[in-house]
């Protein structure tokens, strides 16, 4: 799960890193008020889950409250890589001295949270380990101790020259690790962590990257997700137990397990079909699942054809096929279905289907064929 | 012969009287693995009833370990309690853990794997389907009908997608020595390299079947692997050639992010170092005969 960055700010803020004052607004107006309390120049920002939000133009700088106004009033609308900016964050413009880079990740190779530290900050990490890889200082941490002070102050020298500077950042990357295990992340960033002119060092833009898994546990957490930034068809997959993400083809697929729906995915396109979407009804054996994944594919106007590909091990191929039967007696389906089942209760299911006029196959060769045949014809017909 | 599991494999299993703990208990028994005793704390001193017999069940690990003698454990409790259920088994004299629970948290993981790690016990998963030696034993949810015995090895980050691979090999009537499910988290017990070092050294095993997806660095590790160290062939496939940067698909491994863990990037690390690539899941078939 993401979260935006006035709420990360937030979170920052309770585990006491220093951070400039900044607020939220819907409206123009509030945005004008918000400008106006803050006086002198504000910076403007899109609130929203998307990366290249200055290239996008959802950042910009206003001299006074006037302006901030006008701003607020492009930005908030605006449509940022598919998502449309519901809100932007006010905050006073800051002098800055140098710009820094600290995160933490989670990394696969040495299981561990690791640190990631560079005196360029400002910019995209990636960036950054592209082009100078020896700029970015990492550091692993043994979660049974969590960062050590002699640890977060070593990191802290790769940082800054000045030693009360070091000090400051240290206390920041402990209460960063804090932030980072507490909020259940399993990626944070603070970029740039700036200095001021007057030597300050400060946490001018986060970015938390929130573990889906953590959410049963910290419900303060799950409370700052923000269904709006996300894309309706996804809440609705989500809130229904089914893991959805749309694409741009015309080909719907619903597939039991992650591989096997990626694999359904890649066949569909060595075929020479697209495919409209990621859906995997996951492991459960609930036919309520089918018709929920069969209502969203089919809200999408793009897809021409849906293909099942049920290999069934928990899943019972017979709750799959009774879910296809509820589903197309509840929802107008306007487009062919093709369907592959094997596995645990095939015979049973083979039979449902066939009772309700639907034929199946055994084999996701032929299944996907057939859907990317059915898809071109769809294309020819509506042409 | 066959890798990690076999005929000595004596099983209890954490979380049996859960739905899907009983119902894969039972499953595991009537394949004929070994399952010698079952954990629910409060529910010690019953037993368990399976078409073979009844299974004696436990309210803790460690004296389930004691009275049964139990060298595996299979877990199919909560998220919110996994963890901590890897840690008991580990600490009760168990030697290897296989770990089915699917939304443990990640940071959890981290203090589990240097838990496990410490006491030199072996963790599959989590998040996995478990493992499966046909004809022997079978760990897990592996459904126990779409394999049989043979020497190929199959080593796999999904769960249905290798059913798919396991399948189309036994009706094209090529078996298998073992067939793991590593699982599809970014943290994990037991990884690529660790189950190709295990078929390198298993006698019956002839080919070995990798089947990998986006995300992380693994499978251009296990490659690597592959060209220094092993003598058998292997095949290879990659999940996820369509998949869009940035989105998450589905396993929390599944991710690619910035321009690392693509698919194109996997596979041509395969290629590179000696590991014939399949394009299709079905493609797998002629490559492993001709191979074998």
């Amino acid at each position: 799960m993401n979260i935006h960055e006035y709420q990360a700010r937030e979170i920052l803020a309770r585990h006491g890193v220093p951070v400039p004052p900044g607020e939220v607004a819907a409206t123009p107006a509030q945005a004008f008020a918000i400008a106006q309390r803050f006086g002198g120049t504000v910076v403007v920002k899109a609130q929203v889950h998307a990366g290249g939000r200055g290239k996008a133009g959802g950042v910009k700088l206003a001299r006074t409250a006037a302006e901030a106004k006008e701003h607020a009033a492009r930005i908030l609308g605006m449509t940022i890589k598919d998502l449309v900016v519901q809100k932007v964050l006010i905050a006073p413009a800051e002098d800055i001295a140098s710009e820094a880079y600290v995160g933490i990740i989670v990394d696969r190779g040495s299981r561990r949270p690791v640190f990631m530290v560079s005196r360029e900050g400002g910019v995209d990490i990636e960036e950054v380990a592209a082009r100078d890889p020896g700029a970015i200082v990492r550091l692993e941490v043994d979660p049974r101790y969590g960062l050590l002070p002699f640890q977060a102050y070593t990191l802290a020298t790769a940082l800054y020259d000045d030693f009360a500077q070091q000090r400051a950042c240290a206390r920041i990357l402990r209460q960063l690790y804090d932030a980072f295990v507490q909020s259940g992340a399993s990626l944070v960033e603070i970029n740039p962590l700036v200095t001021t002119p007057a030597g300050e060092v400060k946490a001018l833009d986060a970015k938390f990257n929130i573990d889906d898994n953590e959410l049963f546990r910290r419900s303060d957490i799950a409370a700052l997700r923000d269904a709006s930034a996300e894309p309706d068809a996804e809440t609705m997959a989500r809130e229904a137990g089914l893991t959805f993400i749309k694409l741009e083809g015309t080909i719907g697929a619903v597939v039991n397990g992650a591989g096997l729906a990626m694999a359904t995915m890649d066949l569909i396109k060595y075929y020479g079909g697209e495919p409209a979407n990621f859906l995997d009804i996951g492991g459960s054996s609930n036919p309520e699942k089918v018709v929920n994944a069969l209502r969203i594919i089919t809200s999408d106007p793009a897809v021409r054809v849906i293909c099942f590909n049920i290999f069934g091990g928990i899943t019972r191929c017979d709750d799959v096929a009774n879910g296809i039967v509820t589903a197309t007696s509840q929802i107008d389906i306007r487009v062919p279905l093709v369907i592959r089942l094997t596995g645990t209760n095939e015979e049973l299911a083979l039979k449902i289907l066939e009772n309700a006029g639907y034929s199946a196959t055994t084999s996701m060769d032929d299944v996907v064929q057939k859907a990317v045949e059915l898809a071109s014809a769809g294309a020819a017909a509506a042409r | 012969m066959a890798i990690f599991i076999d005929e000595g494999t004596t099983l209890v299993v954490q979380g049996i009287t859960g739905r899907d703990g009983s119902f894969h208990a039972r499953q595991m028994a009537d394949y004929g693995t070994r399952v010698v005793a079952g954990v629910t704390p409060g529910k010690g001193g019953h037993s368990f009833a399976t078409g073979n017999g009844g299974i004696p069940i436990f309210d803790t690990v460690e004296r389930a370990a004691r009275e049964s003698g139990a060298n595996t454990a299979v877990i199919y409790v909560p998220p919110a309690f996994a963890a901590d259920a890897i840690m008991e088994a580990a600490a009760s004299g168990i030697a290897f853990v296989v770990a089915i629970t699917e939304g443990i948290p990640v940071l959890d993981m981290t203090r589990v794997d240097a838990f496990v790690r410490d006491r030199g016990v072996r963790l599959l998963g989590p998040n996995c389907p478990g493992l499966l030696s046909p004809g022997k034993s079978k760990v897990g949810i592996l459904p126990g009908q779409i394999a049989m015995p043979g020497p190929v090895g199959v080593v796999s980050r999904s769960g249905t997608l290798t059913y798919e691979v396991v399948y189309q090999l036994t009706r094209a009537g090529i078996g298998q020595s073992t067939c793991v499910g590593i699982g599809g988290d970014p943290i994990n017990g037991t990884s690529f390299i660790d189950c190709l070092e295990a078929f390198e050294a298993d006698p019956a095993t002839r080919a070995v079947v990798i089947i990998g997806e986006i995300g992380g660095t693994d499978e251009q590790n296990a490659a690597t692997f592959v060209s220094e160290r092993m003598s058998k062939p292997v095949i290879g496939f990659i999940a996820g050639q369509t998949a869009p940067p940035g989105r998450r698909m589905g396993h929390a491994g599944a991710i690619i992010s910035g321009s690392a863990g693509t698919a194109a990037e996997k596979i041509e690390a395969f290629e590179k170092n000696g590991i014939g690539v399949a394009r299709r899941p079905s493609d797998v078939v002629g490559l492993v005969r001709n191979a074998l």
